[in-house]
């Protein structure tokens, strides 16, 4: 069989600038570093009086919501307009039945309205890229969460946090604990920490939340949370949602806690100055102990402050690649 | 109509024929290889110089998608689409609306194919009323009306004792039972093959015990009731092993196996494409080559396209709110050639594997290519090229393999000594 032309990469336009941002899987270490430096310069944006730039002005960004977020959709919201862009905000709620469909409208009735770009959260993984590659292709697609996927902004900004805080990654221990398997935000680190050089990423979980073939991320497992917190530098704990106690994945809340909570005693484990994250929303009790989360070490509400910066670099670098290929596009038109 | 099919190679795998001759047809029977019958005059000669001529391939699972789903295939377009695909006679599944668990739908089906004429059409029926797995269905009467064997595809039974009484009554009667191993608990909500892809995609995981856990309950039931079976739509190496196991103890079952899954592997999932999307999922390459070997050694003796046409609309949506299946009936023939192309097995056990091996499992009258046997037979040329999709005519485009270039190219499909394909 002779294979079928060699496709682009979706997210990348001709010149390999960002146009789509769906995930971070084969970005390359260069870009994702820019955004890191991007959102550096954006942060300083946050801090002035007037908290606005005219990057996007007179360019309409839809967000999309197919799940309930207040985080997500809020800082992306913020993102847009610091970028002086008009912003629309849609939580449509999902028939599981039509699901497909009312996607693949719902958005080719916002593109005809001349959105610009869309950011988009949605429970089906690969939605973003369905999006991205079927509905919408002209227009700069952000994922804000597919499923279990992706949710590139979130990893991109706990890298931030990390760097922020740790100056670079080559010779940290990160560990990210709790249930991997449900859980975009933990795929979207263990990659964004492996492009990014960090050499010792830990994952702490009982086998129940542990995604089969893991170690193929670059990754070490770990089922006993005291051996897997030794001398780390970043904790990253996750959310644990109620449901997970039906279907066997575990027995109760309490003996979670006891075996995976992170509590003062058992930070000591870490190094000193460890930090600790978490995307958010807490459990407070169940995964994470409240003195911990408002502790010193804490540094979980600069993540949500990082996260306006970070997408404030997304939402201008896609807009940016996706206009340069759109003159790419004319410019080869004329010629032919 | 008498007609002479001159110079191609004959390949007969049941008999172990296998040379440059002459086929001489009169009345939809082939009466003669090599010589001509006394005082035969053609009315129609065909050059075959440089073709194969091998029986009509047998096609044991192919979605017609009528009655009930017309937008994705209709018995006139799918069976022309497995002419063109060098198929002579086919099974359709009993996965239709209304089901096929009563002799009306069956007789509408055969009627329908017999209009068409395109290709044999074989019903299968439903093991169970609905398929609901509760209740037997009709399997006498559906016999009667021309089902060849019985199945509730991936439709789990209740329990295990409804679904031994279900072989114990098909083994009254001597019909042959189909499984599709995929046990339902374990397989619940997945995708995808569970594994580093799925993970890394975030596709929720069906795993390689859904197959083996099933098929090893199925055997022993088989073993115990001793009916008639056949395993169909294998994915993994464990399971093939599992097959040749018990074949090696004496159960005599038979296995066949999607040609997509001699292919592809749950490394097509990068990227989400939709067209990669079927049930039971794509395994892994150490399972694509256990199933590749278990072809080769006879164990799994039938290839087969497991063709599930679906309209454009099926697709377009995010992996998992899409419809599995794969358009595949129109390839089988160029798709399968790969098999000999990469050297795994030589033509003549590549055809075995297409015609005498699925016809023997279900007992049907089709896969061989002799004296006093219908005309059903396939001429193509196996140094040509297939470009996949240019010519297309099953309703469903939804094929990963169209646009590739596959090696052999179907020339003529004859049922019965009529043409009812040509290039």
């Amino acid at each position: 069989m002779t294979p079928t032309e060699a496709k682009r990469p979706l997210q990348l336009n001709d010149q390999g600038q960002l146009r789509h941002f769906l995930s971070l899987d084969d970005l390359p270490r260069e870009l994702l570093t820019e955004i890191l430096d991007t959102a550096d310069s954006f942060l300083e944006v946050g801090a002035r009086a007037v908290k606005k730039v005219p990057l996007l002005r007179g360019k309409t960004v839809c967000n999309v919501f197919f799940e309930n977020s207040t985080r997500t959709r809020t800082t992306f919201e913020l993102a847009a307009q610091r970028l002086s862009a008009d912003v629309i905000t849609l939580n449509v709620s999902t028939s599981s039945t039509s699901k497909g469909e009312s996607l693949f409208d719902t958005l080719r009735n916002l593109e005809a309205m001349a959105a610009d770009m869309f950011v988009v959260r949605h429970g089906d993984s690969g939605a973003a890229h369905f999006i991205a590659e079927h509905v919408c292709p002209d227009v700069a697609i952000i994922n804000g969460g597919d499923g279990r996927h992706s949710h590139p902004t979130q990893g991109m900004l706990d890298m931030l946090t990390i760097r922020r805080h740790k100056g670079s990654f080559e010779n940290l221990s990160v560990a990210i604990v709790g249930d991997i398997l449900h859980s975009r935000v933990a795929r979207s680190n263990m990659i964004a920490l492996k492009t990014l050089g960090c050499p010792d990423i830990r994952v702490i979980a009982p086998k129940t939340l542990l995604p089969v073939g893991i170690e193929q991320f670059g990754v070490t497992t770990y089922s006993n949370m005291d051996a897997g917190l030794k001398d780390v530098d970043v904790v990253i704990m996750l959310r644990l949602q109620r449901e997970r106690m039906q279907g066997g994945l575990l027995p109760s809340e309490g003996e979670f806690y006891r075996l995976f909570g992170l509590t003062e005693q058992r930070l000591k484990l870490a190094k000193p100055d460890a930090l600790v994250m978490h995307p958010g929303p807490i459990n407070r009790g169940v995964e994470i102990e409240s003195a911990v989360a408002d502790g010193p070490q804490s540094v979980i509400l600069n993540q949500v402050t990082y996260g306006i910066a970070i997408r404030m670099a997304v939402l201008s670098m896609a807009m940016s690649g996706q206009n340069t290929q759109r003159q790419l596009n004319q410019e080869s038109e004329e010629q032919n | 109509m008498r007609t002479r099919i001159l110079g191609a190679r004959v390949i007969d795998p049941n008999s172990g024929l296998d040379q440059v001759s002459d086929l001489f047809i009169e009345g939809g029977v082939i009466t003669a290889i090599g010589d001509a019958p006394a005082n035969f005059s053609a009315e129609h000669n065909l050059d075959a110089n440089g073709l194969v001529a091998a029986p009509g391939l047998v096609d044991l699972n192919v979605a017609l998608r009528e009655p009930g789903y017309s937008r994705k295939g209709s018995i006139a377009t799918e069976t022309l689409a497995a002419a063109a695909g060098g198929v002579t006679s086919l099974c359709c599944p009993p996965f239709t609306k209304p089901v096929l668990d009563t002799p009306a739908v069956a007789e509408m089906i055969l009627d329908r194919a017999r209009e068409a004429g395109h290709t044999k059409v074989f019903p299968i029926g439903a093991l169970s009323k609905g398929l609901e797995g509760e209740q037997l269905a009709e399997l006498v009467a559906l016999r009667d009306a021309g089902c060849v064997a019985f199945s509730n595809g991936l439709d789990c039974f209740r329990n295990s004792r409804t679904l031994r009484r279900a072989m114990e009554y098909a083994a009254t009667f001597d019909l042959t039972v189909i499984f599709h191993s995929q046990d339902h608990d374990l397989a619940e909500g997945g995708l995808a093959h569970e594994g580093a892809r799925a993970s890394f995609l975030g596709l929720p995981g069906i795993p390689e015990t859904a197959e083996t856990v099933a098929l090893a309950r199925n055997l022993l039931l088989v073993e115990q009731t001793g009916v008639r079976a056949h395993f169909s739509q294998l994915t993994s190496a464990r399971g093939a092993q599992l097959i040749a196991e018990a074949q090696a103890r004496g159960l005599k079952v038979t296995a066949d196996v999607a040609l997509y899954q001699l292919i592809l592997t749950d490394e097509a999932l990068q990227g989400f494409s939709s067209l990669y999307h079927v049930q039971p999922p794509l395994r892994t390459a150490t399972d694509r080559d256990g199933l590749r070997q278990a072809v080769k050694a006879g164990t799994i003796q039938a290839i087969c396209s497991h063709h599930q046409p679906h309209e454009a609309d099926a697709k377009l949506a995010p992996f998992g709110a899409t419809e599995p299946g794969i358009s595949s009936v129109q390839l089988l023939l160029p798709l399968a050639m790969t098999l000999v192309q990469d050297g795994l097995i030589d033509l003549p056990t590549l055809l075995q594997r297409l015609t005498i091996g699925p016809a023997t499992a279900l007992r049907l009258p089709a896969g061989t290519l002799a004296v006093g046997q219908a005309a059903d037979i396939l001429l193509f040329d196996p140094q040509g090229s297939t470009l996949a999709g240019e010519t297309w005519f099953s309703k469903g485009s939804n094929s990963p393999f169209i646009g590739h270039c596959l090696p052999s190219a179907v020339r003529y499909t004859m049922v019965d000594g009529h043409t009812c394909y040509q290039a």
